[in-house]
């Protein structure tokens, strides 16, 4: 174990009592609880921490931030490993391990460096030039690509964790709880709103937290602990830390992911690991603050390179020295500060290197009065090391080249700033456009589009004063938009401080050859992108932002760009003689960081994916060991197989049983709707294809829907239960859709008609018997009906009492049976089976399933809406023309089926198939093909709809849609079903009791 | 994600509605004495503009009202909600 | 003789009443109450709210005023009115009551163009209370449950988790009753008790 070498004795906001063991790459090391991964790292002298994804190029941590384009590590193993984690956004927990990605086998030695000794193999698009060709060799590419760049690993289990989501309502949302956020919620809070305030990082208070300056008099820790404790006291303000804010939609959407456990050792909390929040907010105030702009200069990728803020954020918030002697390279007055943070902190500055040929500001006169000499007009030309930065060659600064000898400045960590940019990813999901600002060299938010304003350095503001002052004066104006009437109070006030002098933009730094020949120029340095990449794609014509951007990959990577983006469009910019900004920006997307999909889904996973529907009869088909076949959302019971039996078996039992004694099914999924009012026959004439007047009460009908374009929508019987009103069945998968149809037209359409219609699907459990014991077995279980086939005839309906239970029964059939239909309360559904069970045992009656069911009117061809239709199929095609009335006027689809083409004589008709082989049953789906050929193509005539063992036809059956097929009886056609042909004959779709004679049993 | 003020509920998220398209399209009466051509341009022409667009929504987990929305279809702004049988509201984005 | 058959609703099978007995001692430490209530009067009734006659048969019958208001519920002592659409109520009370309740509906609106429907048994009933309830509530709905937006008082059909409900809030503990389709309760209930879990459930009369 080693001693944190690097560790400074005093300061940070860590907890030197909490030692903490953690490992990377399999050598354990200690940090302390407030630690990063980055910081411990750091301060364990670790700066090699991983690979380029091209050239394997050494890289060490640049950023301390979300932004963090290299330091992306492999978290944790086993089932609960996760790739592409940002090491700097990771807090230290004990028993942490972690591993770098991109290199193999080992960090230290990577065989992928040879990619960098020959990287003129890798230019921009080298994806596009080098691996299309041949086509056929992409697969192969492909596995050593995948190899070689190592984007971490997957697990390959489930995911053991528990994740959460939940809506969430405020007036107010803060993006960001630095000084703006903070001093936006309080001013939003105290005016009365409801504030969510979400900040990324593991505690409130952004760039303050490794901050030495004032508000309101208090050191910053004091007052972010004052406001926090000031928050925590409203009882409509809720600060979530751990919160990225990733996505921004619609009319004030915005999403959110909290790490809710991810800074604990895993599975040691009870809760869930992360939680989605799905915001929607009356107004947003982005305090989302601004990301450093890295320089692009000569081998500026070394480990021990990193941002001047960083650098100081370590030194202050973690106290870890990025380096004993570190050089400054900085185009701005912030840097100088940063420097001050480091000196403070007993850390060697070799040099500050400052291109702006005079720098003036007070604070470069105190470095200087500290003895640090600053090298005014100079530019880093260049860097060497092995495995972390060792000197800077220095250069000075002439126009756009170097000129003079070069100095090379010992060091062994450079801090580099070349500005800021605005975090306006969010205002730009938002729909708001951005403007380039010139004097601030940066892409600022304009005119916003939805209720979100922008404060602090998110808008570009650079003293805390503004920050503070502008987050105030946004929350206090969104407090009062969203209808908060009380007072927001005093923006919080900090020093005054004198404003910096102007940053001088510098988008590449010369170095003594020119880009591209010796040393690379990183702007991306994730992907790998050099700015002799985006010059040589402008050179081939990429003058778009967007193509260049896919075609260099510049931007695309698990960092989407953040401290690559702008440099890499001023470069463009500049490089085709733009001004910079004019060359626009590539489309910021969400996410912001990467999310875990576990988020999104939930608690909406596994058994809880998608809600099962259970018919009250459920937990009998359990116990009778029945299979469930999933219809829409419901579970219906499929067959029940006795011991030994196999689904055909249970199937072929089941289906011979209802033919010839009595069978039972569970019918509860069907949709029933209740249509009521004077005009209820109307409606009816309207939206099925038949005619409705002369139906008397007590009554039963077929009817089929048909969309507007003619095509069978659903089908279903229609009862009439009394003068004005009707009860509608429809298919179970369609029931929701057929009310929202009614509706549809009723309200849209007819607001005349008087019909009111009410889903009562559920209001009822229906119980079929099928066969010709129905009656029978019915007869003994029920006094006030009665049975006799003239008295209650096929298609009628009649209340009563079955086994003493309130029934309605209706004597339709999807069997060819005799049938009856027994709708009761479902909380009665188990007693009345339980009941017809008991008396059907001397009927040797069986329970079937949906299997059976399919079979069985398969055989008498019926038709099921959705297998023998697909939104293509007239009741013409079916050869229904039976039930299409001629007489009515008009109805819903009746226009349609006179048009030219469903009118056509050759469409495609529902026919008959029977195999030659009587045991041969056909694939359900199979194509139909006139004509065997030896290959594809083969000219499709048709498609098999239902297929089937009938074991009352004692052979296979099936039915089809085929073309022109009224016309091809008895022809012989082709079904290719894998490697054999199936040859079979076109028929009839009827197979079993052709006459109908059965229904009375 | 859009926020839909149902005139009948107030402002509800869109997963409780279904979306029904152009608003303003009335079933042709006589459909029997139209060309096929009129009779096409019913069922399946529908207006795609870039800006305003008045459609028809149906609060179906809500109050299963049908209504109009005029909504802008590039900022998905909405202007107005009216109730089915009301006439359109002009808009000026 | 019905009543010599054990009615089962839809979450019968689930043993809630020994969960209840051994949630007992944990009820006042857990977050959250989940509750099954399985059998109420749910009649349907739909008819013109801006017809006085509709509006006085109505209260004839069950005497209360139907709730005018979006979103809101009327009586509350016997009967109970939901709104759920500008022409569309669900009046509810004790389980026994939908047979008479139908009845003195469907006389006091004959003639007029009104509509009557028992829908008892399509839905059963679960409550959500408890000082957590309202972040249950967050997780399973788009709507805000925030007191200044919804209250005693209030009713709303919404989506709830991948289903639906009909939510009515009886009082300031804060207790929900969620009104929701049978074949979708064991699903709500599991769903239910998975979101809820990590603020510590008991299973209560």
């Amino acid at each position: 174990m080693t001693t944190q070498p690097y560790r400074l004795a005093r300061g940070g906001r860590i907890d030197r009592a909490k030692r903490l063991r953690f490992s990377f790459n399999d050598r354990a090391y200690e940090g302390y609880r407030g630690d990063t991964l980055a910081s411990a790292l750091l301060a364990n002298g670790v700066v090699l921490v991983g690979r380029g994804f091209k050239y394997h190029r050494p890289r060490g941590i640049m950023t301390a931030g979300s932004e963090e384009p290299n330091a992306i590590v492999q978290l944790g193993v086993g089932d609960r490993t996760e790739p592409n984690i940002r090491a700097t956004q990771v807090e230290l927990y004990d028993g942490l391990s972690a591993a770098s990605i991109n290199c193999w086998p080992s960090v230290e030695f990577d065989l992928g460096a040879v990619n960098g000794m020959m990287s003129r193999l890798f230019p921009a698009g080298f994806y596009y030039k080098t691996f299309m060709w041949p086509p056929s060799f992409w697969m192969k590419y492909e596995y050593f690509i995948r190899r070689m760049a190592g984007l971490g690993k997957a697990p390959d289990a489930p995911d053991p964790d528990r994740y959460d989501k939940t809506f969430a309502h405020c007036d107010v949302l803060v993006v960001g709880a630095g000084p703006a956020g903070l001093a936006a919620a309080l001013a939003a809070g105290r005016a009365g709103a409801r504030v969510i305030l979400a900040d990324e990082q593991a505690e409130p208070g952004g760039s303050l937290l490794a901050s030495g300056e004032t508000i309101n008099g208090q050191p910053a820790a004091e007052w972010i602990a004052a406001a926090l404790a000031e928050l925590a006291s409203m009882p409509d303000a809720r600060v979530l830390a751990r919160t990225t804010a990733f996505s921004y939609g619609d009319h004030n959407y915005v999403q959110m992911v909290e790490r809710v456990a991810d800074h604990l050792p895993p599975a040691s909390s009870p809760g869930p690991r992360q939680r989605l929040w799905r915001v929607r907010a009356g107004q947003v105030v982005l305090a989302a603050g601004a990301i450093e702009r890295p320089l692009v200069f000569a081998d500026n990728d070394r480990p021990g390179i990193m941002l001047a803020s960083a650098a100081a954020t370590y030194v202050r918030r973690y106290a870890a020295a990025p380096g004993r002697r570190v050089l400054v390279f900085a185009n701005n007055d912030g840097a100088y500060r940063d420097a001050l943070a480091l000196l403070d902190a007993g850390i060697g500055i070799s040099a500050i290197v400052d291109p702006r040929p005079d720098p003036g500001a007070a604070i470069v006169a105190e470095i200087r009065r500290r003895g640090i000499e600053v090298l005014a007009g100079h530019v880093v030309a260049g860097t060497k090391g092995h495995g972390r930065v060792e000197s800077a060659q220095v250069m000075k600064l002439d126009g756009d080249k170097v000129a003079g000898a070069a100095r090379s400045i010992g060091c062994d960590a450079i801090a580099m700033s070349g500005g800021w940019n605005p975090t306006v990813h969010l205002f730009s999901q938002s729909g708001g456009k951005l403007r380039f600002d010139a004097a601030r060299a940066t892409f600022l938010p304009g005119a916003p589009v939805q209720a979100i304003r922008v404060a602090g350095a998110a808008n570009g503001a650079t003293s805390l004063q503004d920050c503070l002052r502008e987050g105030h004066a946004a929350g206090a104006a969104s407090a009062a938009d969203a209808g908060a009437a009380g007072k927001a109070g005093d923006a919080p006030q900090a020093e005054p401080a004198t404003p910096d002098e102007p940053a001088m933009p510098i988008w590449i730094v010369p170095s003594v050859k020119p880009v591209g020949e010796g040393g690379k120029h990183f702007i991306d340095h994730q992907n790998d992108v050099t700015a002799a990449d985006l010059q040589l794609a402008v050179r081939e014509g990429y003058s778009s932002v967007e193509h260049l951007k896919r075609y260099t990959t510049m931007g695309m990577g698990t960092d989407q760009g953040k401290t690559s983006n702008v440099n890499a469009l001023a470069l463009l910019a500049v490089t085709l003689g733009h001004e910079v900004g004019a060359v626009g920006t590539t489309t910021f997307r969400p996410p912001y960081t990467p999310v875990t999909v576990g988020a999104f889904a939930g608690h909406d996973q596994g058994d809880l994916l998608d809600p099962v529907r259970k018919t009250p009869l459920h937990g009998w088909h359990e116990i009778m060991g029945a299979p469930f076949e999933n219809v829409g959302q419901w579970r219906r019971a499929w067959y029940y197989p006795k011991p030994g039996e196999d689904m055909h078996a249970a199937v072929g039992r089941e289906a011979k049983a209802v033919r010839t004694g009595v069978g039972i099914v569970d019918a509860s999924t069907l949709g029933k709707i209740d249509i009521q009012g004077p005009d209820a026959v109307e409606l009816l004439n309207w939206v099925y294809t038949n005619a409705w007047n002369k139906l008397e009460i007590g009554r039963c009908r077929y009817g089929l829907m048909l969309g507007e374009d003619g095509m069978v929508m659903d089908d279903g019987v229609t009862t009439r239960l009394g003068e004005n009103h009707y009860l509608m069945t429809t298919t179970t998968g369609n029931a929701a859709r057929v009310l929202g149809w009614l509706e549809n037209w009723l309200q849209c359409e007819w607001p005349h008609m008087r019909v009111y219609c009410t889903s009562v699907t559920e209001q009822w459990a229906t119980v079929a018997l099928n066969g010709p014991l129905a009656r029978r077995l019915l007869a003994e279980l029920t006094t006030d009906i009665e049975l006799d086939p003239a008295k209650f005839p096929f298609l009628s309906f009649r209340e009563g009492r079955v086994a003493a239970i309130p029934a309605r029964i209706y004597r339709i059939s999807f069997t060819g049976e005799l049938s009856y239909e027994i709708n009761v309360a479902p909380s009665h559904a188990v007693a009345l089976w339980q009941a017809l069970m008991a008396a059907g045992e001397k009927y040797a009656i069986v329970p079937y399933g949906t299997e059976t069911m399919h079979v069985l009117r398969a055989e008498k061809g019926y038709i099921i809406v959705g297998q023998e239709t697909d939104g293509t199929v007239t009741p013409h095609d079916l050869g229904m023309d039976w039930i299409v009335s001629k007489a009515k006027k008009d109805f819903i689809g009746k226009r349609s089926l006179a048009r030219a083409d469903t009118s056509r004589p050759d469409r495609k008709h529902l026919m008959g198939l029977l195999a030659e082989n009587p045991s041969e049953v056909l694939p359900e789906g199979g194509q139909v093909v006139a004509e065997v050929k030896d290959r594809p193509p083969m000219a499709m005539i048709g498609h098999v709809t239902s297929s089937y063992f009938s074991p009352n036809a004692g052979r296979s059956i099936a039915m089809a849609l085929i073309k022109n097929g009224r016309n091809r009886m008895g022809e012989t056609v082709h079904v290719p079903a894998g490697e054999r042909v199936i040859r079979a004959t076109v028929t009839e779709p009827k197979f079993f009791d052709p006459e109908g004679k059965r229904l009375d049993g | 994600m859009l926020l839909i003020p149902c005139p009948y509920c107030g402002p509800r998220e869109e997963v409780e509605f279904a979306c029904g398209g152009e608003a303003h399209i009335a079933r042709p009466a006589n459909s029997d004495r139209l060309s096929d051509a009129q009779w096409s341009d019913y069922l399946f022409m529908r207006k795609n503009p870039k800006g305003v667009h008045y459609e028809r929504w149906n609060h179906a987990r809500g109050c299963r009202r049908w209504f109009n929305v005029a909504r802008d279809t590039v900022t998905h702004r909405i202007y107005a909600v009216y109730k089915m049988g009301e006439a359109p509201p002009s808009v000026t984005p | 003789m019905v009543e010599a058959y054990l009615r089962r609703g839809p979450l019968a099978h689930r043993s809630l009443p020994s969960r209840i007995e051994a949630d007992g001692p944990r009820k006042s430490a857990a977050g959250l109450w989940l509750a099954w209530r399985p059998h109420r009067a749910q009649v349907n009734l739909r008819g013109d709210a801006s017809d006085a006659a509709f509006i006085g048969a109505v209260r004839q019958a069950i005497g209360i005023d139907l709730p005018l208001k979006a979103n809101t519920t009327s009586g509350g002592g016997d009967v109970k009115a939901l709104w759920l659409g500008p022409d569309e109520w669900l009046v509810v009370a004790r389980d026994g009551r939908e047979g008479d309740l139908a009845a003195a509906l469907r006389q006091a609106l004959a003639g007029m163009h009104a509509a009557v429907t028992d829908n008892s048994e399509a839905r059963t009933v679960i409550a959500i209370a408890g000082p957590r309830a309202r972040e249950l509530m967050a997780k399973a709905t788009p709507l805000d449950p925030h007191p200044r937006v919804f209250g005693p008082g209030a009713c709303a059909q919404t989506v709830f988790a991948k289903a639906a409900a009909i939510i009515d809030q009886i009082d300031d503990a804060p207790t929900f009753e969620l009104y929701v389709l049978n074949s979708f309760a064991d699903y709500l209930w599991a769903w239910l008790e998975r979101a809820g879990e990590e603020y510590a459930i008991a299973v209560v009369e």
